[in-house]
């Protein structure tokens, strides 16, 4: 086995054995889905709480017909008990609020002279409700006023769907745009989040060699920068063997959750939506959307995503854990780190920023395609805007650009690592980070 | 060739900061060699160049005859003033690990791991973790591990530091062991009592610079001052010390004497001999002790570093 291997398997079983990465990688996806079934749980609980909503109406337009039950809300019509009696009522504890709609004659006016009483103040879907409710029955009288058959405007109801081709006579549609951001944002939180974690704990892992001083018995018989790479590569390993358990851990987990507690994650959603929302979930689970779905999927270039995917990730990874590397080897302990952080931290922000405002709206953008080529934010705009076809020249330049800046890092943090390592005591500040990339030898 | 290790006119410099001036150094084959100096001389770096974690500016490195190069390092066994073991792994598979970095094949590596924790009768701790044990035997599986590759050149760093009087003594009998059985070793301390007791030659070195090297006897003559402490039983002690001073340097002396009597540090001259003063102080009393104060090796040191500053 080379030294460098050697190296790589320590690394790994190090980490792979430290209990707080057990417990992190099973405990984690639990704990994930614990909580989203526990929110799930109590909207539901929540839904079961029907909100029962007293209407006095002294003007005589609204009936039953209008106040529709929903899931929350029940409508009870009091009119004839009065307002004062039914506000009463309410006060003893028996409804949620009442609703009070006077006698007047103007339209606009009363729109605005309806009033809410309530004990406490109402939830936003509920007001939401009534006004929905209330603003349909005014709109139709008023339209009716004005000579307008509702008849006809219920039978002029059109839907309309453009379809979009590109330029290669492939057909898209804006289901699969959600999608593509979908999967975009996916991929770059998925980066951010493996950068932060894992080059954090190769950082630690620099640290401790230092502080447990046996860095000066291991680099006196391999290369400190092959003690770099193995740490990082070893590290890394670790990394993804935990992100694979988590998926699966997380699919079983929601599964079982699903079949169990009878709440499933799409309920979760549901929680959040309108109706219009939900009409439109409902007709594409229903049948063949759901396949047109699957359609599209397949339509996006999943092959050259997923080695864009790989290349992007580890490029990243390989660049910014160099840094972290380096910020180990630089200081005694991991308190000091922290003045050294902010330049991670910052462009993984920014990348993370600039691919949730912009990408989003404007894949090919000005500002996109700059972020894209940065090599320090190109891994994570790059991986959002690669759904959305980005030329092959373009690919390459940022490609390039990103191998040239991980080798000029890798080859810099190495010089601090090397001189780094070896230094205690002083907590260094950037002067002394260049002073040592320019020692020879 | 008669030397493992020939260092010539190195100089390294860290930015404005020279750590080694121009050193040059020979190393017989067979020898402990005492690499001495006061903190922050530039006696680790020396080491750190030979180990080739770091490159001098200029001036070569030559071991057994060749230039230094990358697959040295797996003739060198270094065990660092600065040194420790990763506390969260196990004892054995810690001590593979090291042995395989130097090149050991996995199964040789336990079979000479096996030899020495038979030996030093530590196989009990092989599947402890490193944050169990203390320090001292933590320091007998580093000290195992250095040796473990039979390396041609062995290099100690303050090798003592961490044992007890015990333990320090069955390290330097294993080190003059490794000696006789044909390794070459330097040895970095600053324990003078272990430098006279082990080493064959020495070099001293001071704010990057050598200010003295050479076999131990030949820097202990160079360095005598002909000063014999003497005892004397004689009854007129003030004429006695009246007549030393007319031909000799004669200082008070401070040691242990059985009877009581006149106690004194004679100085002579390069023209006289040390006969002259017996036989003058036969004639004045009952010389009851006449001894050489030969310099101890701390002694020299201290000389030679006030000298250089």
């Amino acid at each position: 086995m080379s030294k460098l291997q050697l190296i790589i398997k320590r690394e790994f079983i190090a980490k792979v054995r430290n209990k707080t990465f057990i417990m992190m990688t099973f405990l984690s996806p639990l704990l994930m889905v614990g909580m989203g079934v526990l929110i799930a749980f109590l909207t539901k609980q929540n839904e079961k709480d029907i909100k029962k909503i007293a209407y006095v109406d002294n003007s005589g337009l609204f009936s039953k017909e209008q106040f529709k039950d929903t899931k929350t809300v029940k409508y009870l019509d009091y009119t004839q008990l009065g307002i004062d009696e039914t506000k009463n009522q309410v006060e003893k504890g028996h409804y949620y609020g009442v609703l009070s709609i006077p006698k007047i004659d103007s339209l606009e006016v009363l729109a605005k002279s309806i009033e809410f009483y309530s004990k406490e103040s109402p939830g936003f879907s509920v007001i939401e409700n009534i006004e929905r409710n209330v603003n349909t029955r005014l709109r139709n009288l008023k339209m009716t006023k004005l000579g307008i058959n509702l008849e006809k405007i219920k039978a002029s109801k059109i839907k309309t769907d453009i379809k979009m081709f590109n330029f290669s006579g492939e057909e898209s549609s804006k289901l699969i745009n959600g999608i593509k951001i979908g999967v975009g944002t996916m991929a770059g939180y998925l980066l951010m989040m493996f950068v932060i974690i894992y080059g954090n704990s190769v950082m630690r892992s620099v640290i401790e060699e230092k502080t447990s001083r046996i860095i000066e018995v291991i680099v006196s018989s391999v290369k400190p920068f092959q003690l770099m790479l193995g740490k990082i590569i070893g590290n890394a390993s670790a990394g993804l063997l935990q992100f694979a358990i988590w998926g699966i851990l997380f699919l079983i987990i929601s599964f079982v959750a699903s079949s169990f507690l009878g709440v499933s994650l799409f309920d979760m959603q549901s929680a959040k939506m309108t109706p219009e929302q939900l009409e439109a979930m409902k007709e594409v689970a229903s049948g063949n959307k759901m396949q047109l779905v699957l359609q599209e999927i397949f339509k996006l270039p999943l092959l050259k995503m997923f080695f864009l995917f790989i290349f992007y990730f580890l490029g990243g990874f390989m660049l910014y854990s160099s840094l972290y590397a380096a910020i180990g080897a630089a200081v005694d302990n991991e308190t000091d780190t922290q003045q050294f952080m902010m330049p991670i931290i910052l462009p993984l922000m920014l990348a993370m920023y600039v691919g949730a405002f912009t990408v989003i709206n404007e894949p090919h953008g000005s500002v996109a395609v700059i972020f894209s080529h940065i090599p320090f934010t190109s891994p994570i705009v790059m991986l959002m805007r690669v759904p959305f076809g980005v030329s092959w020249w373009e690919i390459a330049i940022s490609m390039a650009l990103l191998l040239i800046t991980f080798v000029a890092m890798v080859w810099l943090s190495a010089k601090i690592y090397r001189v780094g390592i070896l230094m205690y005591g002083k907590k260094p500040s950037y002067k002394d980070l260049w002073k040592w990339i320019k020692y020879n030898g | 060739m008669n030397n493992l290790l020939e260092i010539n006119n190195v100089v390294k410099t860290y930015g404005d900061f020279t750590a080694l001036n121009d050193v040059s150094l020979t190393i017989q084959k067979g020898s402990v060699f005492g690499l001495l100096g006061p903190n922050g001389a530039g006696k680790t770096s020396l080491i750190r160049i030979i180990n080739q974690i770091t490159m001098p500016d200029s001036g070569s490195v030559i071991l057994d005859g060749e230039p230094l190069q990358p697959n040295h390092i797996e003739h060198i066994g270094y065990l660092p003033e600065e040194r420790g073991l990763y506390k969260s792994m196990k004892v054995g598979e810690q001590a593979l690990y090291l042995a395989q970095l130097k090149g050991l094949s996995k199964t040789e590596a336990k079979k000479r791991l096996k030899y020495w924790f038979d030996k030093f009768d530590i196989g009990a701790w092989w599947g402890k973790k490193v944050e169990e044990l203390s320090k001292g035997m933590a320091q007998k599986v580093q000290f195992v591990v250095t040796v473990l590759h039979q390396p041609k050149l062995l290099i100690f760093d303050e090798p003592f530091s961490g044992f007890d009087p015990i333990n320090a003594k069955l390290i330097a009998k294993e080190i003059l062991q490794l000696r006789d059985e044909g390794a070459t070793i330097i040895f970095s301390t600053h324990r003078m009592e272990s430098v006279e007791e082990m080493c064959d030659s020495i070099a001293l070195i001071d704010h990057g610079n050598k200010i003295l090297d050479g076999k131990l006897d030949d820097i202990k003559r160079q360095f005598r001052t002909n000063t014999f402490q003497i005892g004397l039983k004689t009854t007129n002690e003030e004429e006695v010390i009246q007549k030393l001073k007319e031909n000799f340097e004669v200082t008070q002396a401070d040691f242990k004497l059985l009877n009581n009597g006149l106690k004194l540090n004679v100085k002579v001259t390069e023209k006289q001999s040390a006969n002259d003063l017996l036989s003058f102080l036969t004639t004045q009393g009952d010389v009851q002790h006449f001894v050489e104060l030969v310099p101890s090796a701390n002694d020299i040191f201290i000389a030679a570093v006030n000298k250089n500053s």
